[in-house]
């Protein structure tokens, strides 16, 4: 198995952080991982993306890619760069949320959620991107969900593991946007 | 122990990090006495996370902030001098302003390590990765005859690894050393087992190790004096004349490169750093449209691993090196392979980092017989 | 009396420092460095720090300073000499680490160094040779050349419009927090040589018992560069230098009363 996913969306929306738990998952699941950020400037409202690969199939070679399995795209502008850039037959994931010109791929499969629009259920703005990795997780099950408790158990600082809870939710109510 | 707790051990070992952090964890897994430096993009991190971890507390590592790069190379040219392992890391520009203080360190015979984390220049230039500081690394940089040892990593893993390669080699030739990554290894994130903690070196063991350094006791020896300075010409061509008899040996000895799938290879690819691990993608591609092709990483920038090239090319029908800079490399390659083989080049400027897709586009384009007579076969 | 006699050990009144070689000096005829030089190698055997000293030589007249006192030298690069120093102190906390540095090697390249290693309050000791122009490259304008002072770079005297001023940077440093001693004293006279070594002594110890920063600065003659002989030098020196660099202590903190 190997997967090579783009998470890009606006600086701020936790695209890099929401990496950063997929990679984290790997690691906790014995997988090969690179977590490859734009960073700069980019980080601070701008767009940002990362690249997470995922492999059990030894050392992985390229952190730079031309094409990937699943890109998940936050915002219009990372639509507009990266619909595109997924191979045929593989995986796009949209938020609907401001975007004016949906993906017009039929060679993928188009999972649009309503991330945005589910995240004022659950009473914390920060946990959009655990939303969006549960949709994700859902689509493509690289990682299985245990593997993401522990990550979210090393990523989050202990200081602050009374959020894990929550971030559990958002989880779980990503995933669910996927089965409804 | 049963495995499984020995499998747990292991696991706790294994980490994820960026490669800047790599190396900050890596310093103070080594016994490093002291890290100086000045923030810049792309490898700020360093220094953040030396700072966060507060090794003073744990390893009594000296970690300092310093004014400027001018002072940092200068302030590890100080800490070198007393026999300490003394470090730095910048990006590009800084690393500008620190090759006078590593002609000084070169010229005195020191030991240190200095990591750059390349950006696109010249000037001030970009944050994104580059690797236009070939040349600046591996043929000099600062004034005077002289070079260092140069490593290029292309895995978070390397960048952990070749701190204490670094400390090693440098020690070992008194000689500086560099890691020279470029943004990609400096800002991403790998899984990565840290070397075990070893303990600083004791003041009996740096006197016994570096009878030469100026320690502030000279009980047992004569005052020793750090210095490049030497007015009679005389005198300092035998100085020249050392630096290049160590550097002669460090050729013979120290080159480094890795080769993948160059055994029946008709076709090379020379690249170093993030940037190989890209045309190893390329290189995996080809090989699947069953192009004989094959890539070889230099380890060693200086020493460049000439030999290995050299023991390749009667057998290559071309090469391509492929660099984020506009030619570089490619002239050690040429050397090493007394051009009797046509050497291409590939590169991409200011920032910009050539997906693997470009890579095979490009040996389409010079090697076009290769691609045919697979087709054919 | 045979000179045997006279010299007996019971008619001792003075030897050459110990830790003073006996390398010929390449120093002028006149010049300051050989006092300061025979200063420090006194004191620091007298304070025994001979094996416990790592002293930082500039780029400048003074470069050579490692080669007449035997103790542990590095050699700097021309102004960053404090950096060096900060690095050998912070690495060899129990050493004394001192710098050796002239005004353009302190006050014009190195300002930032300066400034940095005496604002950290490191415990160094910094001893600044002020004479007021380049001697080893020529005698060419140093920053603390006088207004209307002739060198070789000012032909016709120093000028403000032109030059900019002559900088003090002494009383700049005894701003800074992490100084704790700042001084300017001379050597052309016993008296002013006595009050040196006292001065230079208070710095040692300061850095020994990690008080900070202590900034000595000693102002000098330089014949050659001035083009006057060594006598015609102190008096230039007292009549013009002085004026605008007056001796005495600037900054104590390191004895609060």
């Amino acid at each position: 198995m190997k997967k090579e996913i783009i998470i890009a969306g606006f600086g701020g929306q936790g695209v890099l952080s929401m990496g950063k738990i997929l990679a984290y998952s790997g690691l906790m699941d014995n997988l090969d991982v690179t977590w490859m950020p734009s960073y700069g400037p980019e980080q601070r409202g701008g767009t940002a993306n990362v690249t997470v690969i995922l492999s059990d199939e030894g050392p992985i070679s390229s952190p730079v890619l031309d094409t990937f399995d699943v890109a998940v795209l936050l915002n219009q502008q990372s639509l507009d760069k990266f619909e595109r850039k997924v191979k045929p037959g593989g995986i796009l994931i949209y938020d609907s949320y401001g975007v004016h010109t949906p993906p017009s791929r039929t060679d993928i499969a188009v999972y649009r959620i309503d991330a945005m629009d589910a995240l004022a259920s659950m009473g914390s703005a920060k946990t959009y991107n655990m939303i969006v990795l549960g949709a994700l997780l859902a689509v493509c099950p690289c990682v299985p969900e245990s593997s993401v408790d522990r990550a979210l158990e090393k990523v989050i600082p202990e200081r602050h593991h009374d959020l894990l809870g929550i971030n559990r939710e958002a989880f779980r109510c990503g995933r669910d946007l996927i089965k409804s | 122990m049963n495995s499984q707790s020995v499998d747990e051990a292991k696991h706790e070992e294994v980490r994820l990090m960026k490669g800047n952090e790599a190396i900050a964890h890596a310093a103070i897994r080594y016994g490093v006495d002291g890290y100086f430096g000045y923030p810049i993009t792309p490898q700020s991190e360093v220094l953040e996370t030396l700072e966060a971890l507060r090794p003073w507390e744990t390893t009594g590592m000296t970690v300092l902030q310093a004014e400027s790069e001018v002072a940092s190379i200068n302030m590890v040219y100080g800490g070198a001098a007393t026999g300490k392992a003394v470090m730095t890391s910048s990006s590009s520009p800084g690393i500008s302003l620190m090759c006078e203080g590593l002609s000084y360190i070169a010229a005195c015979e020191l030991p240190a390590l200095v990591v750059n984390v390349m950006r696109g220049g010249p000037g001030l230039g970009t944050i994104q990765p580059s690797q236009s500081d070939y040349f600046q690394a591996t043929k000099g940089g600062g004034h005077g005859d002289y070079h260092f040892i140069v490593l290029a990593p292309s895995t978070v893993q390397e960048m952990a690894d070749f701190v204490g390669l670094g400390f090693d080699l440098a020690f070992k030739y008194r000689t500086p050393a560099m890691i020279l990554a470029d943004g990609i290894v400096g800002q991403m994130m790998e899984k990565v087992i840290l070397p075990p903690q070893r303990k600083r070196r004791t003041d009996a063991e740096i006197a016994e190790m570096c009878p030469w350094a100026a320690t502030g006791d000279p009980r047992g020896r004569k005052p020793n004096t750090i210095t490049s300075l030497e007015l009679d010409s005389a005198t300092m061509e035998q100085n020249n004349l050392r630096y290049q008899a160590t550097y002669r040996r460090i050729e013979q000895s120290e080159q480094r490169c890795v080769e993948y799938l160059t055994d029946d290879a008709e076709y090379l690819v020379v690249a170093f750093g993030s940037v190989a691990r890209i045309c190893q993608k390329a290189i995996d591609d080809a090989r699947a449209e069953g192009v004989r092709i094959g890539l070889l990483r230099p380890i060693t920038l200086w020493p460049f691993p000439s030999d290995a090239i050299a023991a390749l090319t009667p057998r290559i029908k071309g090469i391509l090196v492929v660099e984020l800079n506009a030619g570089q490399m490619i002239e050690d390659v040429r050397l090493a392979s007394l051009c009797r083989v046509p050497v291409h080049h590939y590169g991409r400027l200011g920032g910009i980092v050539p997906n693997p897709g470009e890579i095979t586009r490009e040996l389409n384009r010079l090697f076009p017989e290769a691609f045919d007579a697979s087709n054919k076969k | 009396m045979d000179i045997n006699t006279i010299k007996s050990a019971e008619n001792l009144v003075y030897a050459k420092p110990r830790l003073l070689n006996d390398r010929t000096m390449h120093y002028c005829p006149g010049c300051s460095h050989g006092v300061v030089h025979r200063l420090i190698a006194e004191l620091l055997d007298e304070m025994g720090q001979a094996d416990n000293t790592i002293a930082v030589a500039p780029v400048g007249c003074a470069v050579f300073a490692y080669n007449y006192i035997d103790v542990d030298w590095i050699e700097a690069a021309h102004g960053r000499a404090p950096a060096v120093a900060t690095a050998a102190k912070r690495l060899n906390p129990s050493r004394l680490v001192f710098t050796y540095q002239g005004d353009g090697d302190l006050a014009a390249i190195g300002t930032a160094e300066t400034i940095h290693a005496a604002n950290r309050g490191e415990n160094i000791t910094i001893i600044f040779i002020n004479n007021g122009i380049y001697g080893m490259t020529g005698g060419q304008m140093a920053p603390t050349t006088l207004e209307g002072m002739k060198t070789s770079t000012t032909p016709y005297g120093r000028r403000i419009d032109l030059n900019g001023y002559p900088l003090n940077i002494t009383p700049l440093l005894a701003q800074l927090p992490g100084t704790c001693y700042v001084t300017r004293q001379s050597v052309h006279t016993p008296a002013t040589v006595a009050r040196a070594k006292k001065a230079l002594r208070r710095a040692f110890e300061n850095s020994l018992a990690g008080r900070g920063t202590s900034v000595v600065e000693i102002l000098s003659t330089c014949s050659s560069g001035w083009k006057m002989s060594p006598v015609k030098s102190n008096k230039w020196m007292e009549e013009h230098m002085m004026p605008s660099y007056p001796l005495g202590d600037i900054k104590a903190a390191d004895r609060p009363e």
